[in-house]
């Protein structure tokens, strides 16, 4: 059951992730919640999906327990920040961020490793 | 670009949006553009229980609500852009994009709205997001069974330390005067609150761990004392700042940074009004900004005519 309210594709298991990430070079997965610290990186990625089309957009609802995918992420170890957010590249972490994202931030990572 | 739009509102909160509702719906070509989230402080606050007429709603939705109300009427919005220059000084006004894009009007709204505070202290970029929150709700679970800091005097600070008791063991409140400028009930409610201690006339002065934050330091003001303090996490609520850096010299600022218009919302400049937390006035609250954006639309519109 989707969780979030946004335009972004919303991932609902791990199975999906993985095989998201297996399928595609570039993947960016946001998970979080609908509050304040996640929403602007929701809308950001909405307005990147339409530019930067090499890359895979996705959210997952933070508090399901098919995102224990990334929750329990080695790379996410001592995050306390909603949201935890994903760059994959050729099926691997590029980079894992705690907390909120500007657009400015998030473009400087897909500009450093998509 | 070769359209002038009648208006166009720099920023998208509740003073945008209801500035862009109302023009759009005088037909009046509007175009809102933004730099940050749609909302603005609306999506910061969890639950709205104040804005009459709706029972209770999350800032979220009632902030998406508003940009559909407003697009319905045919406003045009561009958010996550950054605008580099601003041109007011003549009849026909120009906003300028980053990525070259170039905007005309025939008059502005200026509704950029507020930030959370940061301490700008030792350690607080290093550990934002692993140790140091601006959102009780968003991350408070993050803290069940540890020990916070909450640093702030005001209703934000006290309401939140209350709620960040549901997850912590304790919670202290830092502030730096010897009283508080919260509304009497959430004082009341934390004095009350067996969990919460509280360190008055002191300031965080570094935030230190390895991985994660692990301590603080706080000076006690009269004293000058500077002691550490063992903390799982920080939680700042130090209030909001105007966002008018980028249009500073353009038009008349107070020594605080807050645009100062006449009560039709204009500025000193002829075509420009401003409307939102970034004016001067002493309530900052969604239904005050609703209120601020309804003035300055009907101003646009009235400008407009004469």
């Amino acid at each position: 059951m989707k969780m979030l309210q946004t335009v972004v594709h919303e991932i609902e298991t791990a199975a999906e992730l993985e095989k998201m990430i297996a399928e595609n070079e570039n993947v960016m997965v946001c998970a979080g919640r609908m509050g304040p610290m996640c929403i602007p990186v929701y809308d950001a990625m909405e307005e990147l999906e339409e530019e930067r089309t090499n890359i895979k957009f996705a959210s997952m609802a933070f508090d399901t327990p098919e995102a224990g995918i990334i929750r329990n992420a080695p790379e996410c170890r001592g995050f306390m920040g909603l949201p935890f957010t994903m760059f994959y590249k050729n099926g691997k972490v590029a980079q894992a961020t705690t907390s909120i994202l500007n657009m400015q931030q998030i473009t400087s990572i897909l500009d450093t490793h998509f | 670009m070769d359209e002038i739009f009648d208006t166009i509102i720099i920023g998208a909160g509740a003073a945008g949006l209801t500035a862009g509702i109302y023009t759009s719906r005088a037909k009046l070509s509007t175009l809102i553009l933004n730099e940050g989230a749609i909302g603005g402080q609306m999506v910061f606050t969890e639950e709205i229980a104040n804005y009459p007429g709706v029972a209770t709603t999350k800032g979220y939705i009632l902030a998406n609500t508003m940009k559909v109300q407003a697009k319905s009427f045919g406003c045009k919005i561009k958010s996550n852009i950054k605008i580099t220059k601003y041109s007011f000084n003549e009849k026909v006004k120009v906003v300028e994009l980053e990525d070259g894009r170039i905007f005309k009007s025939k008059s502005v709204v200026l509704t950029p709205g507020g930030r959370p505070r940061s301490l700008n202290i030792e350690g607080e970029e290093q550990f934002k997001g692993k140790g140091i929150s601006y959102c009780a709700t968003c991350d408070g679970d993050f803290f069940t069974g540890k020990e916070v800091v909450v640093v702030g005097g005001g209703n934000s600070a006290l309401e939140e330390a209350v709620a960040l008791t549901t997850y912590a063991t304790k919670v202290t409140i830092v502030h730096q005067f010897d009283h508080f400028q919260a509304f009497e009930h959430a004082i009341q409610e934390a004095q009350k609150n067996p969990k919460i201690e509280f360190i008055m006339e002191s300031e965080l002065r570094g935030f230190y761990g390895t991985d994660q934050l692990e301590k603080v330091s706080i000076e006690h003001l009269p004293t000058g004392k500077t002691v550490e303090f063992k903390t799982d996490g920080t939680f700042i609520f130090v209030g909001y700042q105007p966002n008018t850096e980028s249009i500073k010299g353009l038009v008349e600022l107070n020594e605080r940074n807050e645009i100062i218009v006449d009560g039709d919302k204009k500025t000193n400049i002829d075509g420009v009004f401003a409307a939102g937390d970034c004016i001067v006035k002493k309530y900052r609250q969604v239904t005050t900004a609703v209120a601020d954006g309804t003035i300055a639309a009907l101003s646009v519109s009235e400008y407009l005519r004469n």
